[in-house]
C-alpha cells in the first residue's frame, strides 16, 4: 500500500514540479528547500491529494512533517487513509 | 549616510545585540559587521572596484544579508535577483549589467554556470553552502571569503549619491528594467518607513519576503537603521510554521503581502490575540481586500495594520495609518514623510478630489533612472527641488480628505502573488515553444493570489499540445511566479485594428480596483 502511494505521489511531483528542480529529488529530501515546490505548489499538492485519495487535508495538517518530502507524504497518506 | 555606515553605527551602539536570525544562523551586530567587512576585503582582492555590479542569486538567509553589506563596503552595487531565475534571463542581466561577480548557492549553481556560458562575460562566481568535498572549479567558496584569516575592510566610502541597488522589475515591454537607487534614495525611503512605523531597537521583525524585492530589502535596511532584530524565513508555503515561528521569536513586526494574509486568515482554528507580542503588520505589493483586512484586525486586535503602496522606483510611496483602515479600507493613504504623492490630470495639472489621473511621486526617495535606458528615464523622471519627480503610470484618485485610491495600471502588467509580471515576457516564452501560432496572457482574478496567470494559445495547424507541456516549457524559462497556472486553447485570438492581440474584459476578468500597490 505504502509503495502505491509513493509511486503515485512521486509521479505527480515528477509530472508537475520536478522540472523546476536542478537535480533529482530523493524520497526524504525537502521539496521546499530543493526548490521543487513553492507556496502555490503546496496548495496544488493539497488539491491533488484531496482529489486523488478522497481525503480532506485539515489546516493543522498543512505542515512540512506531512507534506515536505515524498516520504512524509507517503506516511501521512497511510495514516490518513487507515483512519478513514 | 550610506547604508553600510548605518551598520557600522549600529555595530558600535548595539555590538552584542542580535541583528539577524536566519534558520540556524544567528548574528550579532558586531558579527554581521565583521563578516561583511571580510567579504568586502575578499571582493576587492577578487578585483571588484567601486561601482561594479554584483549579482546575487540567493535564498533568504544570512549569506544574502552579509552579501548586501559586503558589496556596499566594497563600494559596489548589489543586484539581487529572484532565486528561481532561469539561465537565459540571468545571462541577459549579466550582459546588460556587465556584472563582475555572481554570488549564488549550491542549488542555483547549474543555472548560474549555464547563464555564464551563454554570455561573453567572465564573472567571478562565488558559491555559498557548497559541500566541503565539492570541486568548485574556478568558483570561490563563500565561506572562505568570510573566514577568520581574512582581514576586515579598511577602505570607507562617503558618496551617498552613488548607486546602492540595481533592482530588476517587470517592464511593460517584457524586458526587465533595472531600477537604479542611490544610497540617498534608500536612506530617504527607509528613514520615512522607520518614522511612520515608529520602529525601535526593541523590534523583532520576521520577514519571508524575498530579498530581490524592494519590500524585502527595506526590512534589512530598517533593521540596521534602528538596531532591531530581523528574523528571515525562506517561504510562506507552510503558514502554520511561520505563525509558530512568530510566536517563538516573539516577533513585534510582520511584513506581508495580501496573498499571505489570505492564506493566514483562511486558517480556521486561530484564537484572536494569539500573537500578543505582534505590534505591527504591514501590507504592500498588492490590493488588500477589505474583508481580509477586517479579519486580520479581528485576529490581531492589538496589532497596528499599515496598508502601503510603493513601486520599486521609489521603494515606498504612501501608507495608510492603522486608525484609518476601518474608515477607508480601499485607500493606500498619503505620501510617506518628507515626500509628495499627488494625482495629475491629462494636462499635468493637479486633479481635483474624485477625478481619476496619474499618480506622481516627488522626493528624495525617487530613483536616479533605469539602467542603460536613458530614453525611458528621461520620460518618466524629472528633477525637482529636494529630489526627483516620478510619473508612476498608475491611475489614482483622491477623496475629499486627500487620501489616495488606486484605480488601475496604465499598462497591462499582471499582479500575482504580490509580484509584477509582464504579459509580454510570458508570451515571449510561449512563442519559444514550436507549434504555437498565437499566444496571449492575462491575469484571472483569484481569491488568494490576487490574480493568477492564464495563457491563451492558438496551436499551429495539425499540432497537438497539452496544457502540461506548455506549463512545463514555461517553467524552464520563467521564474516560478510568472509560469501560467492554466492554458486555454483557442482557434483564434481577437486583434485590434493595428493587429495587436487584445483580450477583451469579457474574456478575462482583470478588473482590479482598490488599494493595489
Amino acid at each position: 500500500m505504502a509503495e502505491a502511494f509513493e509511486n503515485s505521489v512521486r509521479e505527480f511531483i515528477a509530472e508537475n514540479f520536478l522540472f523546476r528542480a536542478d537535480a533529482e529529488v530523493s524520497n526524504n529530501q525537502s521539496l521546499l528547500e530543493s526548490g521543487v515546490i513553492d507556496s502555490t505548489g503546496v496548495l496544488e499538492l493539497i488539491a491533488f491529494l484531496e482529489q486523488t485519495y478522497g481525503i480532506t487535508v485539515a489546516d493543522e495538517e498543512i505542515v512540512p512533517e506531512n507534506l515536505d518530502s515524498i516520504d512524509n507524504m507517503t506516511s501521512y497518506l497511510s495514516t490518513k487513509l487507515a483512519a478513514a | 549616510m550610506r547604508i553600510e555606515a548605518r551598520l557600522r553605527d549600529s555595530a558600535r551602539r548595539f555590538g552584542t545585540k542580535t541583528a539577524l536570525i536566519a534558520g540556524d544562523a544567528r548574528l550579532t551586530y558586531a558579527e554581521l559587521d565583521m563578516l561583511s567587512d571580510r567579504l568586502a576585503t575578499s571582493l576587492a582582492r577578487g578585483g571588484v572596484k567601486p561601482g561594479d555590479r554584483v549579482l546575487m542569486v540567493l535564498d533568504n538567509g544570512h549569506q544574502a544579508v552579509i552579501s548586501f553589506f559586503g558589496i556596499w563596503k566594497a563600494g559596489a552595487v548589489p543586484c539581487p535577483l529572484y532565486p528561481s531565475i532561469k539561465a537565459e534571463k540571468l545571462s541577459g542581466i549579466l550582459t546588460s549589467t556587465g556584472a563582475s561577480v555572481i554570488i549564488t548557492q549550491t542549488r542555483q549553481r547549474m543555472t548560474v554556470d549555464a547563464a555564464v556560458s551563454m554570455s561573453a562575460a567572465q564573472p567571478l562566481v562565488i558559491v555559498a553552502q557548497a559541500d566541503a568535498g565539492n570541486d568548485l572549479g574556478r568558483a570561490l567558496r563563500f565561506e572562505d571569503l568570510i573566514g577568520s584569516e581574512v582581514p576586515a575592510a579598511s577602505r570607507t566610502f562617503e558618496n551617498s549619491e552613488a548607486l546602492a541597488l540595481l533592482l530588476h522589475t517587470s517592464g511593460s515591454t517584457g524586458q526587465p528594467k533595472g531600477v537604479m537607487l542611490t544610497h540617498a534614495n534608500v536612506e530617504a525611503a527607509c528613514g520615512a518607513i522607520v518614522a511612520y512605523l515608529g520602529s525601535t531597537a526593541d523590534d523583532i521583525v520576521l520577514s519571508v519576503l524575498p530579498l530581490s524585492f524592494g519590500y524585502g530589502i527595506t526590512q534589512v535596511v530598517t533593521m540596521v537603521m534602528t538596531g532591531g532584530t530581523l528574523v528571515l524565513e525562506k517561504s510562506f508555503a507552510f503558514p502554520r510554521k511561520i505563525l509558530e515561528r512568530l510566536a517563538e521569536v516573539k516577533a513585534t513586526g510582520f511584513p506581508l503581502v495580501p496573498p499571505m494574509a489570505a492564506l493566514m486568515t483562511g486558517i480556521k482554528d486561530l484564537e484572536p490575540g494569539f500573537l500578543p507580542h505582534l505590534r505591527t503588520i504591514t501590507s504592500a505589493a498588492a490590493a488588500m481586500p477589505p474583508a481580509i483586512a477586517e479579519r486580520l484586525q479581528q485576529l490581531f486586535p492589538d496589532t497596528r495594520l499599515f496598508l502601503m503602496y510603493g513601486q520599486t522606483e521609489c521603494l515606498r510611496a504612501t501608507y495608510l495609518p492603522p486608525e484609518e483602515v476601518s474608515r477607508r479600507p480601499l485607500s493606500v493613504g498619503r505620501a510617506i514623510p518628507g515626500t509628495r504623492a499627488f494625482v495629475i490630470d491629462e494636462d499635468g495639472r493637479p486633479a481635483p478630489a474624485g477625478t481619476i489621473g496619474e499618480l506622481v511621486i516627488e522626493g528624495p526617495h525617487v530613483m536616479s533612472g533605469y539602467w542603460g535606458n536613458a530614453l525611458t528615464s528621461v520620460r518618466a523622471l524629472s528633477p525637482v527641488a529636494g529630489g526627483r519627480r516620478l510619473h508612476t503610470g498608475d491611475l489614482f484618485r483622491t477623496d475629499a480628505d486627500g487620501f489616495l485610491y488606486f484605480i488601475s495600471r496604465r499598462d497591462d502588467i499582471i499582479k500575482t502573488r504580490g509580484e509584477k509580471v509582464s504579459p509580454q515576457e510570458v508570451e515571449r516564452a510561449l512563442y519559444a515553444l514550436p507549434g504555437i501560432r498565437e499566444a496571449a496572457v492575462a491575469g484571472i482574478d483569484d481569491p488568494i493570489f490576487g490574480q493568477v496567470i492564464r495563457a491563451y494559445v492558438v496551436p499551429e495547424d495539425g499540432v497537438t499540445l497539452t496544457e502540461r507541456e506548455i506549463i512545463r516549457h514555461c517553467a524552464q524559462l520563467l521564474e516560478d511566479y510568472m509560469v501560467p497556472k492554466s492554458v486555454e486553447f483557442r482557434d483564434a485570438l481577437p486583434r485590434t485594428a493595428t493587429g495587436k492581440i487584445r483580450l477583451g474584459a469579457d474574456e478575462t476578468n482583470t478588473a482590479t480596483q482598490g488599494n493595489v500597490a
